[in-house]
């Protein structure tokens, strides 16, 4: 038997980068001051994690203008998704074998 | 990772999903206090509405405005001002309670959550409005009471999936008072005050007592 604890996504074992995933499944798109919002977390603190998701091509990112402000707008991506899933997946075995 | 942090690390990933396409924060007072304007509204419109006070406002005007059919001969009516601001009041105020919720649990106040939630009451609402408006030149007054109730309840029963679910149950009892309404013409005064005043009073509280007075005594 496969250990479940390798299937789990390092990526998201960060509670902030698990949230942004988490409100990304649901939601077709986020802009960055939404998640702000949500996360209740400080500009740096969410781009960093937003930037090391982006890295490992599991959000993508839009650039756009609403007037003269920046709206930055985040999705998942296909291979993002399907991580996400893998991870929750492994997190259930865990709970299981467990049990 | 242990068997309770990875029970944690799932609530933590349901609340978060929750958090942003459900608007949780809305709140049972706005719907008290929207329940509260109806029910003034509804008081202010009865002599209108039975004919103990005249309910145009210029009727030297309104002559005219019959002849030409004009359809601003609405306007100068005292029941649309006065359904203009029920309407304006009941919605500020139920804004207002909302948004000093949001801001409490961090929530955008105008984030993807809420406007689906408008634009899924704001849709039947719109072609709700557009059919009344058909309904008051042809003189269908009879069925202004039921179609407001019915719009408004289709409204909610669509917008309940992107909030709290208790707002589905609420739009099936306006749905149903206005049906039952439709077979009694001439109180529609009546049902109207019960489905907008006394209904959103009661969903309000039931809603304030599950959500927010439990949170306040945790």
């Amino acid at each position: 038997m496969i250990n479940p604890i390798e299937q789990l996504n390092k990526a998201f074992d960060n509670r902030i980068r698990l949230g942004i995933m988490s409100a990304l499944m649901v939601n077709s798109e986020i802009n960055f001051n939404e998640l702000k919002e949500l996360m209740q977390l400080t500009d740096g603190n969410l781009a960093s994690h937003l930037k090391t998701l982006e890295d490992h091509q599991y959000i993508q990112v839009k650039k756009g203008f609403i007037g003269r402000k920046t709206n930055t707008r985040y999705s998942i991506t296909k291979s993002g998704e399907k991580q996400f899933k893998q991870h929750l997946a492994a997190l259930e075995k865990m709970i299981r074998s467990m049990q | 990772m242990n068997q309770s942090e990875s029970i944690e690390t799932i609530r933590d990933i349901r609340r978060m999903m929750e958090r942003s396409s459900r608007f949780i924060s809305l709140s049972g007072l706005s719907g008290v206090s929207a329940g509260v304007c109806a029910l003034a509204g509804a008081w202010i419109a009865h002599p209108y509405v039975y004919g103990y006070k005249e309910y145009i406002i210029h009727p030297e005007i309104a002559i005219v405005q019959a002849m030409a059919e004009d359809y601003s001969i609405l306007f100068n009516t005292w029941l649309f001002w006065i359904a203009v601001g029920t309407f304006f009041s009941a919605f500020i105020s139920a804004f207002v309670f909302t948004w000093i919720k949001s801001k409490k649990e961090g929530i955008p106040v105008w984030g993807n959550a809420s406007k689906r939630v408008l634009a899924s009451v704001g849709i039947p609402m719109i072609v709700g409005g557009i059919f009344l408006f058909r309904l008051l030149q042809f003189g269908t007054f009879g069925l202004v009471a039921p179609a407001c109730l019915i719009f408004y309840g289709l409204g909610l029963v669509n917008a309940a999936k992107y909030t709290l679910n208790e707002i589905k149950y609420l739009g099936y009892t306006e749905i149903i008072l206005g049906l039952i309404s439709m077979w009694f013409i001439g109180y529609g005064l009546y049902f109207w005050a019960i489905g907008f005043g006394l209904m959103h009073i009661v969903y309000g509280i039931w809603m304030w007592l599950k959500y927010d007075y439990k949170n306040i005594h945790a």
